[in-house]
């Protein structure tokens, strides 16, 4: 098992070093010189030729390449062309605050969809899995950010219970877990839970349905196994591969915030990222690109060996 | 058209006729095939490898059914493959006709026109998404038939096997029972002319009714038309009523090899007479007293020291523990065990 | 020696008088039999026809705009559900909109499907160091979360429809290609394929012969399950600037154009997201009917 943990971690190496190289190419994607979205057209050969030497491009891709990765394994992100401050600040910043809104986001969305799937699997055929089954559609059909602006016409707009944009009166720097700063998680959190509840509800559903209709089950019911001891079973069945997809689902919310922290104007990675594009601010976007996909490299790892520590089958696979 | 089909197919058989009757169809030389472990390895520790078969030497002699037989994991399905070339062997040579296969004298698809396979799972062997003719029709067309032809002789050969072409031609497989699915692929093998045939378990699935009907058919089609058999199943009934000689395998090796009735009479392996007496006998005043077969089942990973069957063998010596036997000739077989064996030093064996 | 075989072994079980069914003939009677998969496929049809015939069902131009009418309530005279911030008819725009927003969302899934299902299949059929080598590089894509690489590469390219295109394909091709080589892998290990193996066929013809019909529509089904996600993702894009460009009517473009007006005409602001939402569901569902159409055997 240790060698299998140890391959795991040696193979996600070669993986990071692609990512790396991804992050890195996209900001030479685009056609022309990077330059020209920082520096405004009429600026003097000089300066250009300043700015060209300050953020190396000059020298050859592999070199440049080479050089931003030495950097950024050292914490060293650039410097942020939009506010002059580092760049890996300003993302660990930003990290925070979107950390505190997936992780409940996801623990709203687990705990409901595994309600929803549990349910619905333990009854299946009957109208309470269909109903399950219709709101665990809807959960993972809907546009989450559109979600976002009904969840803010109604509760905000329309009843006022809950302000509608931002992340408190302290803002991102300062955080305290109390009422008054915890209003503004409430909206943001359950419209972004909706899509990985949707997602938990089917596959516990899907999950629960396939032990149950097991044999062996029924084997053990005509043993004299209660209700509640079969539902533990179901539980210790079941665990290993809801916690894994609850994982990767936290990864994707991480990855993917950027659309409800518009909408909210959530002052996480996602805003940060949006910001970065429209500013053309090369050296914050390809940093934050890059913390937020190592992020769910490293989140893929875990998960995979977490998983294999609870279901020693998949190691000998 | 039928009976031109019939008399161009017997010509051809002829006609491809190379080295005369006394020779062997099939020589096998030396056949090796280790498959080695997925992960697992840590650098520096010899990879494991699953030596399934663990140089096999045999031959089929022209117009002979060939039985092979042996427990699971022995090296039966494998030796098949190999055989068929569907997977590549790690050591040794086949060589068909007197021409060694994959040569220039003998390239690969040639081999494959002459010779076929029917597999056990008659299901999974039939594309679901083709038509029972045109899973036959597609052999033929590979090799440059035409396809109305092919599709003629497709259906000429399922009114050959028992099935109707015009009732038969355009199904699917699923709508096809087990044994008329396992027809369904003896005519797929035939539709090439092959002169051998390997059938890997072919009747092994079926029901016991059913498998004497396609056992049956199986007789007169090799008399048909000139085939010859490689024979491979676990039903020793079966093996004994169809082959003419019959080889046993055991762990990746031959143990003997002999004639049918002589090999089930007066069996000379250890191992053999083993497998026989575990045959249940229809006498109720006959009945099995004893354990045969004892000690673990083998494990073709880590294979015992010398004589592979020593472990679970009642008449094991000393020395079968060091010295790995020869294949000899003992009256009518060729045994692989050092009680045959001259000067082995085993207790009951002669001196040299 | 042997018994005579008779033709009254083969007549043992009668076989059904009928001409059998194809494959595809049996997943669509199945598909029939669903009313949810139906009812879902109706109104995907029904959306794909507005988007068609958009420009002449619009009541009115959706590029027409008057100050003096801006965000009038649903249910004004010649505003049926109402005017945009800029005074355009919403009806028409909606209407008209559904032909861009339905080309950004299926366009990425077609292509992602013809490249994806090419590179699975040939890594899925090659095995070995080939398979190792396509699946490797994809694993890296695919180490992106979705959002977060449609965004990267959008917001690197730059704004535009075309650019969305290629992020979106791009997204998507890692994923279906993953798919086309897990079934391919399954469907190369079965005797079948062996079988042609053994009549000396070349490879590109056991492929074409006996691997394409039976793994293109596992992965066609795949794909169509994306599509809901696609069209999210790429009104997503144009929600956040990074797609269609104004004054051209897309659901994602126009949430985005509307969002200001939340407080003061709520509903209206929230009806491209309700389309968005509508369509993507219909996708869904077709793509789950069609899912347990294909999965029973025979």
């Amino acid at each position: 098992m240790l060698a299998y943990i140890l391959r795991r971690i040696v193979y996600a190496i070669p993986i990071m070093l692609g990512v790396a190289l991804v992050c890195f190419a996209l900001v030479h994607l685009a056609p022309g010189d990077p330059l020209v979205s920082i520096l405004p057209p009429d600026a003097s050969a000089d300066l250009q030729a300043q700015m060209r030497e300050l953020y190396g491009f000059n020298r050859s891709l592999p070199e440049q390449f080479a050089s931003w990765v030495w950097r950024a394994l050292q914490g060293d992100l650039g410097t942020s062309i939009a506010t002059s401050r580092p760049v890996a600040g300003e993302v660990i910043k930003a990290v925070g605050n979107t950390l505190r809104l997936a992780v409940v986001a996801t623990a709203i969305g687990f705990v409901f969809g595994c309600l929803f799937g549990f349910v619905a699997g333990y009854f299946r055929g009957s109208w309470i899995d269909r109903a399950a089954s219709v709101v665990s559609v809807l959960g993972v059909s809907v546009p989450h950010y559109w979600l976002g602006m009904v969840m803010v016409i109604v509760f905000s707009s329309i009843l006022g219970w809950l302000p509608a944009t931002g992340a408190g009166p302290t803002g991102s720097g300062d955080w305290n877990w109390n009422w008054e700063q915890l209003q503004f998680l409430v909206l943001p959190a359950i419209t972004m839970s909706v899509i990985p509840m949707g997602i938990i509800a089917r596959t516990v559903r899907a999950l629960v349905a396939d032990i149950l209709e097991q044999e062996f089950v029924l084997g053990l019911r005509a043993k004299g196994l209660t209700h509640f001891g079969v539902f533990c079973h179901i539980v210790k069945n079941t665990a290993p591969t809801a916690l894994a997809v609850m994982g990767l689902q936290l990864g994707y919310l991480l990855g993917g915030s950027i659309l409800i922290e518009t909408v909210f104007s959530w002052p996480g990675t996602g805003f940060l990222l949006n910001s970065a594009i429209f500013q053309r601010d090369l050296p914050l976007l390809q940093g934050s690109i890059l913390v937020l996909a190592m992020f769910f490299v490293v989140l893929n790892l875990v998960v995979d060996i977490v998983q294999t520590l609870l279901d020693p089958r998949i190691a000998r696979g | 058209m039928t009976t031109e089909l019939l008399a161009a197919a017997a010509e051809l058989q002829h006609a491809e006729d190379v080295g005369g009757p006394a020779q062997p169809l099939l020589t096998v030389r030396g056949l090796t095939k280790h498959f080695a472990l997925k992960g697992g390895a840590l650098p520096g520790a010899p990879r494991k490898v699953v030596r399934a078969v663990d140089g096999v030497d045999f031959e089929v002699l022209k117009g002979e059914t060939l039985g092979v037989v042996g427990e699971s994991g022995c090296g039966k399905s494998t030796t098949a493959r190999l055989l068929m070339q569907l997977i590549d062997p790690s050591a040794g040579e086949v060589v068909f006709d007197g021409r060694t296969v994959g040569s220039r004298e003998l390239p690969l698809k040639e081999f494959r026109r002459q010779v076929q396979m029917v597999f056990q799972d008659s299901y999974a062997s039939l594309n679901p998404r083709l038509t029972i003719e045109d899973s036959i029709a597609f052999g033929p067309q590979v090799h440059g038939v035409s396809t109305r032809e092919s599709v003629a002789r497709a259906r000429d050969l399922l009114a050959r096997v028992g099935l109707e072409p015009g009732r038969f031609a355009e199904r699917y497989p699923h709508e096809l029972s087990g044994g008329q699915r396992q027809r369904v692929n003896i005519a797929r093998a035939l539709a090439l002319q092959p002169r051998m045939v390997i059938l890997d378990e072919a009747v092994s699935a079926l029901d016991k009714s059913v498998e004497a009907q396609v056992l049956n058919l199986l007789m007169d089609l090799k008399a048909e038309f000139g085939l010859t058999y490689v024979f491979i199943s676990h039903d020793l009934n079966v093996v004994r009523f169809i082959s003419d000689r019959v080889m046993v395998m055991y762990l990746g090796k031959v143990a003997e090899v002999g004639p049918s009735d002589v090999l089930f009479d007066d069996p000379a392996h250890p191992y053999t007479r083993a497998l026989l007496s575990s045959m249940p006998s229809m006498d109720p005043d006959n009945r099995t007293m004893e354990v045969p077969l004892a000690g673990d089942p083998p494990n073709p990973i880590d294979p015992p020291s010398g004589c592979r069957f020593h472990p679970r063998c009642p008449q094991a010596a000393a020395v079968c523990n060091r010295t790995e036997p020869q294949r000899v000739a003992r009256a009518q077989q060729s045994v692989a065990c050092l009680i045959h064996q001259r000067g082995s030093g085993h207790p009951l064996a002669s001196l040299a | 020696m042997s018994a005579v075989l008779s033709p009254s072994a083969a007549a043992v079980e009668p076989l059904p008088a009928q001409r059998s069914r194809g494959y595809w003939a049996s997943v669509w009677l199945r598909f029939r039999r669903d009313p949810v998969a139906v009812g879902a496929a109706c109104v995907v049809l029904l959306l794909i026809a507005i988007g068609i015939f958009g420009p002449w069902l619009a009541p009115a131009d959706p590029y027409q705009a008057s100050m003096l009418n801006r965000l009038k309530p649903i249910g004004t005279s010649g505003y049926p559900l109402g005017s945009d911030e800029l005074g355009r008819d919403m009806l028409s725009r909606l209407i008209v909109g559904a032909r861009l927003s339905l080309f950004i969302g299926i366009t990425p899934v077609l292509f992602a499907f013809v490249f994806g299902a090419v590179i699975g299949i040939v890594a899925g059929y090659a095995g070995g160091a080939v398979n190792s080598v396509i699946m490797r590089t994809i694993d890296v894509f695919y180490a992106f979360p979705s959002v977060l690489l449609a965004i990267a590469l959008s917001g690197a390219l730059g704004a535009g429809i075309l650019n969305s295109l290629i992020s979106l394909t791009i997204v998507f091709i890692p994923q279906i290609a993953r798919v086309a080589e897990a079934v391919t892998t399954q469907v190369r290990g079965r005797d079948y394929v062996e079988a042609a193996r053994a009549s000396g066929a070349s490879a590109f013809t056991i492929v074409r012969v006996h691997v394409l019909g039976n793994v293109l529509g596992p992965i066609f089904v795949y794909a169509t399950s994306l599509i809901a996600v696609s069209m999210i993702l790429a009104s997503g894009l144009s929600f956040l600037g990074l797609g269609v460009k104004p004054p051209e009517p897309e659901w994602g473009l126009m949430l985005n154009t509307l969002r200001t007006a939340i407080y003061v005409q709520p509903w209206i602001a929230a009806l491209p997201g309700a389309m968005i939402f509508i369509t993507s569901i219909s996708f869904n569902l077709l793509s789950d009917g069609l899912r347990t159409a294909m999965d029973n055997k025979g």
